[in-house]
């Protein structure tokens, strides 16, 4: 659907020059929903301006929907953009305008006559929920609302392609929530693709298919949510999966030698990590039985990416030497990860 | 009434046609010069702020030609812009003389300051309207008229005020060409035969001008602000 070649893009000449984005193949498929995650200075913003071409690559070739945006003609390319809805993290709703005229703005010209354009803005609006709110103006409603009105009228000329750009970054997370529900229903219900530029984890966690992690200009890494999850390969995803748990923070109670994480002797505290898909016995109640093992759980984060679990718990295990042993590798089996971080065995 | 009047303002009741003549005279001078103005100001100030280094019809040489040439003419004191144009006054109105010749030194006059003034007001809009344009499709025409334009009307009336009250002003000095007008009458007899009267009315006429010109531009502006 979309298709990146060898995309780069400078800013300015000579000392000045600013590499946003440096040689990114990627290659988007119909109707998933593709998540590009980085720092902000990441050359994000301007990767996914590329794919509208609002920002002209300086080397490359961007394919939208079979057509090579990058060899159009000027003409031919507001055509192609009709089909390529974006939406913006402050919006971009014309003040002047009422909620109605921002949503027909991109249907004049269209060939459809009053009527049919006023039938279809108020389709677009309900298909939003916000089919009440036609005669108002921007400043009358909520950040959620504009956001939902700035869909309503991406989707006016019936896209292909929706680009978000860090399109939830101005919301409190309960409105993020229901923006990602809307987009995740969208994609199922219209089938369109989307692409979405975000700095949080949680946002890719939430709605994305696949992944792509930027820095520095470049796409270091790449994959289905899930596995890139499960096993991080670059440092800089790892800190972004690590901003969405909160399953590090033993580190630091330990080192703050919090009375949480004191352990008597013959105890030891463990992290258990799903990486794998196939993880969904419950099985903290499993192993306690089975071993006849105790498992106090101090931390717990377990979200469920594309219908699988991921995530883990920390737990302080008690119990006969023998039968820790024998629980910890029955985990392994499992496919659970098990990492012991703090281990008062050896006082026994 | 009558009787007080004449009391209090004898010499402006002993000229009254001419007094009326001069706030025709007047009034004749800013609104020819101000549509004028208006029109001119409003392509050229469109015109500077797209082809703009990094705007939707950037174009270098378009850009600093008209940034020079209006810094040019708003930096000429207007009481030497009145005689410097008199030849393109007589090639254009057939005359430099009366409120005829006076049109166009006030359109060299308020047409660069007006352009500057949409300069400013469409350098307010937020870029991110233009940019979500661009990804609706579009063309630059489009942006002018439906973004641009549309969503400056508030800016461009406060500019459009400002631009009249200047331009009043300005007809302050059309006497040099024998326009007439209320400043050419103020200075005719109300200072050169000491009629303080003569200053103190037309003084008075022009303050009311300039109020009827600030409430109908704040009553555009709050009928566009949302």
């Amino acid at each position: 659907m979309i298709e990146l070649a060898q995309v780069s893009k400078t800013f300015g000449t000579g000392q000045r020059q600013v590499h946003a984005v440096r040689d990114v193949s990627l290659s988007i498929e119909k109707g998933e929903i593709f998540g590009i995650i980085g720092f902000s200075g990441a050359g994000k913003s301007t990767l996914v301006r590329c794919i509208n071409l609002l920002e002209r690559p300086t080397a490359g070739t961007v394919t939208v929907d079979g057509k090579e945006m990058t060899a159009l003609a000027p003409k031919e390319l507001r055509q192609a953009r009709k089909k390529i809805g974006m939406i913006f993290q402050h919006f971009n709703l014309m003040p002047s305008r009422t909620v109605f005229s921002n949503v027909a703005y991109p249907l004049r010209g269209s060939g459809l006559s009053k009527q049919e354009i006023a039938d279809k803005v108020h389709k677009l609006l309900e298909l939003v929920d916000i089919g009440d709110k036609a005669a108002f103006y921007p400043s009358q409603l909520s950040g959620g609302q504009k956001q939902r009105v700035a869909i309503a009228r991406a989707l006016a000329n019936d896209p292909s392609v929706l680009l978000c750009d860090e399109a939830t970054s101005a919301l409190d997370p309960q409105t993020t929530k229901a923006i990602l529900r809307l987009l995740k229903r969208l994609n199922e219900e219209l089938g369109i693709t989307i692409v979405i530029i975000t700095h949080e984890m949680a946002v890719v966690k939430e709605v994305c298919n696949r992944v792509a992690v930027m820095e520095h200009g470049r796409v270091v890494e790449q994959g289905e949510v899930f596995s890139v999850f499960a096993d991080p390969r670059q440092e800089i995803t790892r800190n972004f999966i690590h901003t969405t748990s909160n399953l590090q923070k033993i580190e630091e109670l330990i080192a703050e030698d919090s009375p949480v994480v004191r352990l008597q002797p013959g105890e030891l505290i463990v992290r258990l990590s799903y990486v794998q898909r196939n993880v969904s016995e419950p099985l903290i109640s499993t192993v306690s039985q089975k071993f006849n093992i105790t498992l106090d759980i101090i931390f717990a984060d377990v979200a469920i990416v594309q219908d699988a679990p991921i995530g883990g718990t920390v737990a302080i295990i008690s119990g006969e030497r023998q039968q820790i042993t024998k629980a910890m590798e029955y985990l392994i089996e499992k496919n659970v990860g098990v990492e012991v971080i703090k281990d008062a065995r050896a006082a026994y | 009434m009558q009787e007080l009047l004449t009391n209090w303002f004898p010499n402006v009741m002993a000229k009254l046609p001419d007094f009326y003549a001069a706030i025709g005279d007047t009034l004749l001078m800013v609104v020819w010069s101000g549509i004028i103005s208006f029109v001119l100001g409003l392509i050229l100030g469109v015109l500077i702020t797209v082809t703009r280094p990094g705007a939707i019809l950037e174009n270098r040489v378009v850009y600093r030609a008209l940034d020079i040439l209006i810094s040019l003419f708003r930096s000429i004191p207007f009481i030497i812009l009145l005689t410097w144009v008199m030849p393109v006054s007589r090639a254009i109105m057939g005359t430099a003389i009366y409120v005829r010749g006076a049109i166009v030194p006030l359109v060299f006059g308020a047409a660069p300051f007006f352009t500057r003034q949409v300069e400013s007001a469409l350098a307010e809009l937020d870029p991110g309207l233009v940019e979500a344009a661009l990804s609706m499709g579009s063309s630059p025409m489009e942006i002018i008229f439906r973004v641009y334009l549309k969503e400056s009307v508030a800016a461009i009336a406060r500019g459009t005020t400002i631009t009249a009250i200047s331009l009043l002003n300005l007809t302050a000095m059309a006497g040099v060409v024998g326009a007439g007008g209320l400043g050419d009458f103020a200075i005719r007899y109300g200072h050169d035969r000491n009629m303080t009267d003569v200053t103190n009315v037309t003084v008075f006429v022009l303050v009311i001008l300039v109020c009827i010109m600030e409430w109908i531009g704040s009553q555009v502006v709050k009928k566009n602000t949302h």
